[in-house]
């Protein structure tokens, strides 16, 4: 039904779906730009930064393009309008994560395919069976954690309401800095986003592994290949943390 | 002389209702400090990154590419660079037709708007401006002006680039009289502002000539600008002459929202009326 009633203004549209495209976009010209004034940036190369990039880009856009419209719960507790969703028979996440659903969001997605691409063209990688699977792995394991972040930040709404922005941090704060090497961030912060929150998961190790590049904090070699695992249990604690908000739920009404 | 008196009562008193509104949101403002300083401290880290390897890249010593970040998460809310500002809803009345409403007011549209921006983009500056600053300051090594002249120089930037920032969303507010539809425009302008303001990295590092077209265009008001008064790059006729850009687009661009105002309020159909 939302890409019917999108499609009925195409042009705008057209010009949404360029402009989620081009929105990510501007985020590697600003690499672009940077790389017009260096050859390298935490030691890395600009291919190198490609293919961090266009993994947590694709990766996130995937995401997004499910489930971030769970940003908009927040405003359904608020105004009172997810009794609505109560009383249908359908699960209330598929319902909140289909509100809406913006099929021009696919621009996301291929933004970071294309820049993955050029990253995977450009490098000069000893494929193995091994790392030439890990890229499809790497991408769909990547999607999975960023959707338990949006769907476990929707659960976190039933309690804040007003506070969708502190999702936009983990959410958008994390694709941004995934897009750059763990190089250029301090220790504790790499340590932060490996065992806390564990978006390192997302690309770093992965895709560590497949440029064949040391890892963060010294890890061992197998923590490349444990993003599904992360994935799973992430998805698993996202849940959780969905009901119990969803129970906790006091309608605005009398 | 009594109804102009009236009139200014009449604007402040909207302006300050721009600003109580904003600040009835007081979980969401925090929630977007909270933002803010996240990504304030993943661009600071990029940026340290940056000039390691380039020091003095763009005239600007590391304090002062830091210091950038921080200004630009206090003001990105304060000059609406990403949008959100009262254009969203300028656009629903002109669409629902609630502006035909606002026209017969004895009060003028853009002025109105203005007063509201204003008040706004005040409100924004303390509960979503000062916090980060802090929160910067406190993580990393920042150049912090030492004379309150110069904290004054620069709020007298912010105020210019708020209007050069209102002129701009004015306008593209406007082109819904002709597509109905807001959300295209919306978005290519909060793109352009994202991109020329500076927000993603110092126009003044752009190369060559796009740096000099960038830095040409009216977005540089926003950020650029208020940052280099703050970082007293500028001083004496220097300094005039940043004043001079800002003001001179901001008459620009306000004339140019006049005559598109004029020129749309000859077109409105009320809609099933």
């Amino acid at each position: 039904m939302w890409i019917r009633s999108l499609m009925a203004y195409r042009v705008s549209f057209a010009m949404t779906a360029l402009g989620n495209f081009a929105v990510t976009a501007f985020d590697f010209a600003a690499i672009l730009l940077m790389f017009s004034q260096v050859d390298r940036l935490g030691g890395y190369s600009l291919a190198e930064i490609a293919l961090l990039y266009g993994a947590s880009g694709t990766a996130f856009g995937l995401s997004d393009l499910a489930m971030g419209s769970m940003d908009r719960l927040g405003k359904r507790v608020r105004d009172g309008t997810l009794d609505t969703l109560l009383v249908r028979p359908a699960p209330v996440i598929a319902q909140v994560a289909a509100d809406r659903f913006g099929l021009h969001r696919i621009g996301r997605v291929l933004q970071g395919a294309l820049i993955l691409t050029y990253g995977l063209v450009v490098l000069d990688i000893g494929w193995t069976p091994l790392k030439v699977l890990m890229i499809p792995l790497m991408v769909l394991s990547g999607a999975a954690i960023f959707a338990s972040l949006w769907v476990a930040g929707a659960a976190f709404q039933f309690v804040a309401q007003d506070a969708a922005e502190v999702q936009s941090a983990f959410t958008y704060g994390g694709n941004t800095m995934l897009q750059y090497p763990p190089t250029l961030f301090s220790k504790e912060l790499v340590r932060g986003v490996t065992f806390v929150l564990p978006l390192a998961f997302v690309n770093w190790l992965p895709a560590l592994y497949v440029l064949g590049r040391p890892y963060p904090l010294d890890l061992p070699e197998w923590t490349a290949f444990l993003p599904p695992l992360v994935a799973a249990a992430c998805l698993a604690l996202a849940g959780l943390a969905w009901r119990t908000g969803l129970r906790s739920y006091r309608s605005t009404g009398s | 002389m009594l109804v102009r008196a009236g009139r200014f009562r009449l604007y402040a008193a909207v302006a300050k209702g721009g600003f109580r509104r904003y600040s009835t949101y007081r979980v969401a403002t925090a929630a977007g400090v909270f933002t803010n300083t996240v990504f304030g401290i993943i661009l600071a880290y990029t940026y340290i990154a940056l000039w390691d390897e380039r020091p003095g890249l763009g005239g600007y010593d590391q304090s002062q590419a830091l210091t950038y970040v921080w200004l630009g998460q206090g003001l990105l809310t304060v000059m609406s660079l990403m949008g959100g500002g009262f254009e969203n809803e300028l656009i629903e009345r002109i669409r629902t037709g609630d502006i035909a409403v606002d026209l017969y007011r004895p009060a003028d549209l853009q002025t109105w708007w203005l007063s509201a921006d204003i008040g706004r983009a005040g409100f924004q500056l303390l509960g979503r401006g000062v916090a980060p600053l802090v929160a910067g300051a406190l993580i990393f090594d920042l150049t912090l002006p030492a004379e309150p002249l110069r904290w004054a120089a620069f709020l007298l930037a912010v105020l210019f680039g708020v209007v050069v920032s209102f002129a701009m969303r004015f306008l593209v507010a406007l082109s819904a009289f002709w597509l109905m539809d807001g959300a295209g425009t919306i978005q290519l302008a909060s793109l352009a502002g994202v991109f020329f303001s500076g927000m993603l990295l110092p126009l003044n590092v752009f190369p060559g000539a796009l740096g000099e077209f960038a830095r040409a265009l009216p977005w540089s008001a926003l950020l650029q600008v208020p940052v280099d008064v703050f970082l007293g790059t500028q001083s004496g006729a220097g300094l005039a002459r940043l004043y001079a850009f800002q003001l001179g687009w901001a008459a620009v661009l306000l004339t140019a929202g006049r005559l598109l105002q004029n020129a749309a309020t000859r077109r409105v159909v009320v809609q099933g009326g």
